[in-house]
């Protein structure tokens, strides 16, 4: 791939954010992603589903450099996550430049991974603050009305451990949102959460995808969730996309018979 | 064989001072234990082997050693180099130097405990080296070590008569001292022993306590 020397794609158009350029990524001898293109415009909310293994959390951890591909590239908007031009060389990315371009990315994670020594708007500030620069008061201004907006107006000064899973999960959100990313990554958000605190966690999802237009790329088995706040659908099968389209289509009419079968095993 | 509570009563004084001394060298090698434990369980993870495999061998070697010989080391060898620090001074370092060995390892154990999830969101958010450590990793490390290290000062507060090889005029040297004098054995080593159990067994009691405390 190396002899590719332009840095930036001029085929982005200004609404593309992410895309992945022929990407394929192995562990050991099993490759979870093989020779993957596709993107995700500005504002959508992509939902990807398909069987565990098909590699949907993978991508997400490709794009917040937790892993490194093994072959292709990575741009989010516009800018290269795994490669960067010096010297008119293509080059692999530097930790420097790696940071700089995730800093437009937001991640919540399964397993909430809130820091458990610090209380709840300290988790939210520390990152606007010591990465973004921001002043202390206006961290916490900000991150006050984000507890506000996920409903824990009241819990600033809690422990993570003196909160419930789906308190902690919308803890999480805001803590990703403070960093005010252009794409939120949503890894299994509800996957650990006892039943009854799924809806409450959604719900401020789903708030969060109609009233703003920040771009979001949620894995979930939620299939309900990801019919009401999708633009597009995208159904993984072996690290590839064998089918997209809008939800409407994708589940009520899938044309293809692995979503067929996956669907009926999960609706 | 008798006790004599007037001899217990002379040697009070002495046994304070000695006392002095015994926790100066313990508190003052634990500090330098802690801090460079640290420094080697940091250096153990260095992205470059340049800094890893010396301060693994180094550790290593202290810690296959005896403490006895590097207090020796330390006293008489390095004044041959013109570098010369009072006897107190020598067995606080050659204390806290053995020590740290082992608190590295402690603080390692500490830092691997922390979840993988906790580096991944210093990462999701963008947060540099330093701050991942000092403000994420490092406290939750610690936190889960602190019982253990509390057992390495008492471990400490137990290998100090050692230092009275030196010259370090501790608990168990004034003892010896007032019996090469008097003849008068029993009291003052008795009255030693009996002043480590005093500071030992609470301590490792307290220990306890925190390790429920801090409870994982």
């Amino acid at each position: 791939m190396a002899t590719e020397t332009e840095h930036k794609n001029p085929a982005v158009d200004g609404s593309e954010l992410i895309r992945f350029d022929r990407v394929t990524k192995r562990f050991g001898d099993n490759t979870v992603l093989d020779d993957l293109d596709f993107s995700v415009s500005s504002g959508k909310h992509v939902t990807l589903i398909g069987p565990s293994g098909s590699g949907k959390t993978t991508i997400l951890r490709l794009l917040m450099t937790l892993i490194k591909p093994d072959q292709g590239k990575i741009q989010v908007d516009g800018e290269c996550l795994t490669h960067e031009n010096r010297g008119g060389k293509l080059v692999e990315a530097s930790e420097k430049h790696t940071r700089e371009v995730r800093k437009k990315i937001g991640m919540v994670f399964q397993q909430f991974n809130l820091f458990p020594n610090m209380r709840v708007l300290r988790n939210i500030t520390e990152a606007p603050v010591h990465v973004l620069g921001l002043s202390k008061d206006e961290a916490e201004e900000r991150a006050r009305e984000l507890l506000d907006l996920v409903g824990l107006g009241n819990k600033c000064d809690a422990y993570p451990t003196q909160l419930s899973g789906g308190q902690q999960q919308r803890v999480a959100i805001a803590r990703a949102l403070a960093m005010r990313p252009q794409v939120m990554l949503l890894d299994e958000v509800t996957s650990a959460l006892d039943p009854e605190l799924v809806a409450g966690v959604l719900d401020v999802l789903r708030d969060i995808a109609h009233t703003t237009d920040i771009t979001m790329l949620c894995v979930t088995h939620e299939m309900n969730f990801a019919r009401d706040i999708s633009d597009e659908v995208l159904m993984f099968d072996s690290g590839r996309v064998i089918e997209a389209g809008p939800p409407e289509k994708i589940f009520t009419e899938p044309e293809h018979e692995r979503t067929r079968e996956f669907l009926s095993a999960v609706l | 064989m008798n006790w004599d509570w007037d001899v217990a009563k002379d040697f009070l004084p002495e046994l304070g001072d000695g006392l002095l001394i015994t926790l100066e060298a313990t508190a003052l090698g634990s500090v330098l234990s802690f801090a460079l434990g640290l420094v080697w369980a940091l250096a153990f993870r260095s992205p470059t082997r340049f800094v890893r495999w010396p301060v693994a061998a180094v550790v290593e070697f202290i810690r296959n050693t005896p403490l006895l010989v590097q207090l020796f080391f330390f006293y008489y060898v390095l004044p041959t180099w013109d570098i010369k620090f009072s006897a107190l001074t020598t067995g606080v370092i050659a204390l806290g130097l053995h020590y740290s060995t082992y608190t590295a390892e402690v603080y390692r154990a500490g830092i691997d405990g922390v979840p993988k999830g906790q580096w991944e969101a210093c990462t999701a958010l963008s947060l540099s080296r330093g701050r991942t450590w000092i403000a994420v990793i490092l406290p939750q490390a610690i936190r889960r070590v602190v019982p253990a290290l509390g057992n390495y000062v008492i471990a400490m507060l137990k290998d100090s008569p050692m230092l009275a090889l030196i010259g370090v005029v501790d608990m168990l040297q004034k003892a010896r001292a007032h019996g090469a004098t008097s003849f008068e054995y029993i009291e003052p080593y008795t009255m030693v022993g009996i002043a480590f159990i005093l500071i030992a067994y609470p301590a490792s009691l307290l220990m306890r306590a925190l390790e429920r405390r801090l409870g994982h």
